[in-house]
């Protein structure tokens, strides 16, 4: 009992540290995807997101700053993915890799002078305060960004559900006759959901690097930017979803770690597979020949 | 996989309108050279802006970076070492695309084609090591074809979109090569970085007879080869182009869609899994995180580069290879950071990746109505 306490705690705090970049990243890719476009690139805006966050809270000393400037680099890239595949012939998929490449080069370009230094931390609140164990206590302490996270997947639900443009944005991303016979500007739209999404995958990227692990090196990022891509099918292009799916992802890969506190140190790389499993699973049972995944936006390059 | 024409590589469909103009076979051919060089051009001017504006000099770095990759003998075998795991890589992504797949999966099949060619070897330790090298060939590339399998599979048989289940995919035989790694197969004794048993320095891998060539290149470039003249010169290429440019019509013309898509992921994956098969007879002598090192996304960028032909990823590989190499030596001379080479690769592909808009688009390149 004992034992599977510690595992649990272990696993909770885990998960509420290791979903924030997930749930920003795959919010940010669920904005592009629902636009028609797929993004890969938002791996090079975490990592920029990261570095940008890092330096600006050194320079600045203050962290929230960090968080902002990092949105700010993230958008910037991304609208350099958006407009190149504006153009004819140009395809996203390959285009994203590439914006990977760029973005994680010019973050470890600049980036080196940061790798030392320490800069100032985004706050945690202490949710903990109630209880008398430490464990507990540590726990809880959940960066002020998970709320920020959940707040924008409410808010991108409405967004999408509630607002004019967002139901241009799902026009666009759903078919791109309808929107042109609505004199919609296609590739303005789909540009601007790209660089708001990487916008959400650099704040993404200021949580690696001023919460947690909570320093700039360059193997700072796993891979959460390219992962997005999965958790977003995972999710069903539902933002309210990304939410699970980040508690999801990141709960599995901390269950690693935390079998290795009470004394488990084989076999939690196949733990940490599990979502992706389960994300093969859920392509496979609903989505048939001739028919798409209920869900995905009709002018996704990847739905056909 | 209506996408198909956009992934489809151009240079690997003949020119369909050459019966009336004699030169356009030339032209087109032209086209397909310049288009990449201008764009190659045009990122090196702005790397040079980049690094004005850090106050370098940009013919010293582009003198040193000639120097570092091809100027020497060991800066040539080092550039050349580089470009081989890119070679095979980048055709795990272009055979599929002849079918309009875009498969991106090809590092999953890299890690387990290394683990299986390094799983093959241990038993066989003390066997004669030509033979040991062919066994240890042959597992690494059906690990790695039966990895992609599973993404032509799904996308066969249940229209599963191949980009995500690649990906996805690529991340479980990641976790797999770790666990293995980490557990069952670990060598107790290689405590800092979990690695498998070696295989033996008999059965490395040695350098190309008489040279110090890799001999992942010679396996590259024949593999290259062998592809190029699969594609564009047998009738199985040519179901796989139709296939590619016109799904109904090839269905309609009663060609094996479903098997040359498992065909196509077959033959991607087994060049992959023989990459992290050299990789790992040829460098490392074991099985270890150091064969997770992104060949695998290298390739994608590459097989795009080459607009998904064969023969192109040759000379794109041995770019990349360079600048690569170079790396070593701008970091010593001129203070520069070592991911400055990254920073140009970003500028490189994404210009070239740009660049793909302009074809078809300059009118002197095109047919004319009478040649």
């Amino acid at each position: 009992m004992d034992a599977i306490g510690t595992v649990l705690v272990a696993m909770i705090a885990g998960a509420l540290r290791v979903s924030t970049p997930f749930l920003f990243v795959s919010l940010g890719e669920c904005l592009t995807e629902r636009s028609g476009r797929i993004n890969l690139g938002n791996e090079g805006v975490l990592v920029l997101g990261a570095m940008v966050a890092y330096a600006t809270s050194y320079h600045t000393g203050s962290p929230w700053i960090g968080v902002l400037v990092a949105a700010v680099a993230g958008a910037l890239l991304g609208s350099l993915h958006g407009a190149v595949c504006s153009l004819a012939r140009v395809n996203d998929v390959a285009m994203g890799i590439a914006i990977m490449l760029a973005g994680t080069g010019i973050a470890f370009f600049f980036g080196k002078p940061y790798v030392q230094p320490e800069a100032p931390h985004l706050p945690a609140l202490p949710l903990g305060f109630w209880s008398g164990t430490p464990s507990v206590r540590s726990a809880l302490e959940v960066s002020p960004l998970f709320f920020v996270g959940l707040a924008a997947a409410v808010a991108l639900h409405w967004f999408f559900r509630s607002t004019r443009i967002g139901l241009r944005v799902r026009i666009v991303g759903d078919s791109a006759d309808a929107a042109r016979a609505l004199g919609l500007g296609i590739d303005r739209i789909r540009l601007l959901a790209t660089a708001a999404g990487s916008g959400l995958a650099g704040i993404g990227g200021a949580f690696l690097s001023l919460s947690y692990p909570g320093s700039w090196n360059e193997g700072l990022s796993s891979g959460q930017g390219l992962m997005a891509v999965a958790l977003v099918v995972f999710a069903r292009w539902n933002p309210l979803h990304c939410i699970t799916a980040a508690l999801i992802f990141g709960a599995a890969g901390a269950l690693g770690p935390s079998l290795q506190t009470v004394g488990v140190t084989k076999g939690y790389y196949l733990f940490y597979a599990a979502p992706y499993v389960v994300t093969l699973v859920i392509l496979a049972a609903t989505v048939r020949p001739g028919r798409s995944l209920r869900g995905m936006p009709g002018e996704l390059s990847i739905g056909r | 996989m209506s996408s198909a024409a956009q992934v489809q590589g151009q240079a690997t469909s003949s020119p369909a309108t050459a019966a009336t103009d004699r030169f356009y076979p030339a032209r087109w051919a032209l086209e397909s050279v310049v288009g990449p060089l201008a764009a190659l051009l045009l990122s090196a001017i702005g790397f040079s802006v980049f690094l004005l504006v850090l106050g370098k000099s940009p013919t010293d770095f582009f003198a040193l970076m000639w120097k570092g990759a091809f100027a020497s003998t060991f800066s040539l075998d080092n550039t050349l070492q580089r470009a081989a795991p890119l070679l095979l890589t980048a055709l795990c992504v272009a055979v599929p695309a002849q079918l309009g797949l875009v498969i991106i999966g090809g590092e999953g099949a890299v890690v387990l084609g290394g683990l299986a060619a390094t799983v093959i070897a241990l038993p066989l330790n003390g066997a004669w090591p030509p033979l040991v090298q062919v066994a240890m060939a042959i597992a690494g590339a059906a690990a790695g074809a039966g990895w992609i399998a599973i993404t032509g599979l799904l996308r066969a048989r249940r229209g599963i979109n191949e980009t995500v289940a690649s990906l996805v995919l690529a991340y479980i035989g990641i976790a797999l090569f770790n666990h293995l790694v980490e557990g069952p197969l670990r060598d107790p004794a290689s405590l800092n970085k979990p690695s498998t048993y070696g295989i033996g320095d008999a059965n490395m891998l040695g350098p190309l007879p008489g040279t110090d060539l890799h001999p992942g290149l010679a396996v590259g470039v024949v593999a290259c080869i062998l592809c190029w003249v699969l594609i564009s010169r047998t009738s199985l290429g040519f179901s796989m182009r139709v296939t590619g440019g016109n799904l109904r019509a090839a269905q309609l013309q009663g060609l094996p869609v479903q098997r040359l898509i498992i065909l196509a992921c077959l033959i991607g994956g087994g060049c992959a899994g023989l990459a992290g098969m050299i990789e790992v007879a040829a460098v490392h002598g074991r099985a270890n995180a150091s064969l997770i090192a992104g060949y695998g996304y290298a390739g994608i960028l590459i097989a795009f580069l080459s607009r998904q032909n064969p023969l192109a990823i040759i000379p794109m590989s041995v770019l990349l290879g360079g600048i690569g190499a170079a790396g070593g030596l701008l970091q010593r001379r001129m203070d520069l950071p070592d991911a400055t080479v990254q920073v140009l690769e970003g500028f490189i592909f994404v210009a070239i990746l740009a660049s793909e808009t302009m074809q078809g688009r300059i009118a002197w390149f095109q047919p004319r109505a009478r040649g």
